[in-house]
């Protein structure tokens, strides 16, 4: 249920993460920025080509790029019919105006942009990984605690989850448009609720008894290394590029 | 419900990220590691919950449960939604990092609400038919105001988007029933298997 697919020997993984991380989020701060269709091809393109880099099985890859664009679907379906301006096209009589046209064309640019950049360099760690990386770049140690024992749990959770709803199949359930069937998957629910939270005060002496004081000590260490700045520079490099595509210096 | 990057404007991003760094830091100064533990532990809870598909009528919607969260854990719900959500953009690609403070702010804040008025109904309607009013309306009103405040993001962006988010808004109104009826059952459930976790925060 919570495989990471991405998560495997590429490129990318040779980059130190706090520099991944902090190069994803100065990209998506600069593409979510961008204003011109040229400039959000560059976006494009760039996103491609770090995509590359990681090397990302079809199959998830497809499965994502699909949850992102049925969002953009959306706005194609809406935008281009309801926002006023000069008439692009007229579609089995309603006009479709230019302005419309246009920012569903950069919406859909940006998105795939970020989305790309994202899975490259944000979606080949795992989360222990990521929240050992933030961690270091000075996140709150709680923050930390919570996103670290989130992604620990979420895997027993859901495999939780699975048992009681096999269970819940084998005594006839059947999910269905019915009061009675709401109640039952409410009650299900609120079973996984009542056992994660028994759970979390066992796990809480547990780790009390244990001696634990509010903060982690881990064995990864994260080292910056010479390929890590080349491989910094190069990114801020182009996202400088597209900055200065978006400002119009290289139309004069 | 969640909003894809690129889509929503530097400013309405930047207003985002800055109250959800409000709300986060009030919700994690509320908390000691005690009570962390079982927050983490309800916030992958809720990660799981949200990917349950309930059937309503050819189709199916999956659930939010942010009013529910808001319930049980206060502003506390602020730190529990931001994990989740980072979680799940990582997992699963839902939403994304520029975005993370807008989707948070828009399901936290409308859950810390939702807490609010579950407290005031069980407060003027006492016993266990109030409590289930209570529980109907803090559930409902937690995806109303999440989609109004999704709605109002996406209007302030571009004068261009508002149509956009007023359907947006009018398709949470079905889902809004139904997380209301579904949390009354779950805090029935909740109040009469382990009464103290409604009184936990």
């Amino acid at each position: 249920m919570f495989d990471q697919p991405f998560v495997h020997d590429c490129p990318i993984q040779a980059i130190d993460p706090r520099v991944r991380l902090v190069l994803a989020g100065l990209i998506a701060v600069c593409f979510a920025s961008l204003q011109q269709p040229t400039s959000c091809m560059l976006a494009l393109a760039l996103g491609a080509c770090l995509l590359a880099s990681a090397c990302p099985p079809f199959i998830p890859l497809a499965r994502r790029f699909a949850a992102v664009n049925c969002f953009v679907l959306f706005f194609w379906c809406v935008i281009p019919f309801t926002v006023p301006g000069e008439t692009f096209t007229v579609f089995n009589l309603i006009p479709v105006s230019a302005r419309g046209v246009r920012l569903a064309l950069l919406t859909t640019l940006k998105a795939n942009a970020v989305f790309f950049v994202f899975q490259a360099l944000a979606a080949t760690m795992q989360p222990s990984t990521a929240g050992y990386a933030l961690q270091s770049l000075g996140c709150p140690h709680k923050l930390i605690f919570l996103f670290l024992f989130t992604g620990r749990y979420v895997h027993l959770l859901a495999e939780e989850w699975q048992t009681l709803n096999v269970a819940a199949h084998l005594r006839g359930f059947m999910p269905r448009t019915s009061m009675h069937a709401w109640r039952t998957l409410a009650c299900l629910l609120g079973l996984l609720l009542v056992r994660s939270y028994n759970r979390s005060l066992r796990v809480c002496e547990a780790m009390r008894l244990r001696a634990f004081s509010g903060r982690f000590t881990t064995v990864t260490v994260f080292r910056a290394r010479h390929v890590d700045a080349v491989f910094a520079l190069v990114v801020l490099l182009c996202i400088t590029g597209i900055a200065l595509t978006e400002s119009g210096v290289f139309y004069g | 419900m969640h909003i894809s990057e690129g889509v929503l404007s530097p400013a309405v991003l930047g207003a985002g990220a800055a109250l959800t760094a409000m709300g986060t830091a009030v919700g994690l100064r509320k908390l000691d590691y005690d009570r962390l533990m079982t927050v983490a532990m309800l916030s992958a809870a809720f990660l799981v919950a949200s990917l349950v598909h309930v059937p309503v009528g050819f189709s199916s919607v999956h659930l939010m449960l942010n009013g529910l969260l808001g319930v049980l854990l206060g502003f506390a719900a602020f730190p529990a939604i931001l994990a989740a959500l980072a979680l799940q953009a990582l997992l699963f690609q839902y939403g994304g990092l520029t975005i993370l403070g807008v989707n948070t702010f828009c399901m936290a804040f409308s859950g810390v609400l939702a807490g609010y008025c579950f407290k005031a109904v069980a407060r003027i309607c006492p016993g266990p038919k109030g409590q289930k009013a209570a529980a109907f309306c803090g559930g409902a009103l937690g995806v109303a105001l999440a989609g109004l405040f999704t709605a109002s993001a996406l209007a302030f962006s571009d004068e261009g988007f508002v149509t956009t988010a007023q359907l947006l808004f009018l398709a949470h109104l079905p889902v809004m029933l139904l997380e209301g009826i579904i949390t009354m059952f779950m805090t029935s459930f909740i109040a009469r298997v382990r009464p103290e976790m409604l009184h936990w925060r």
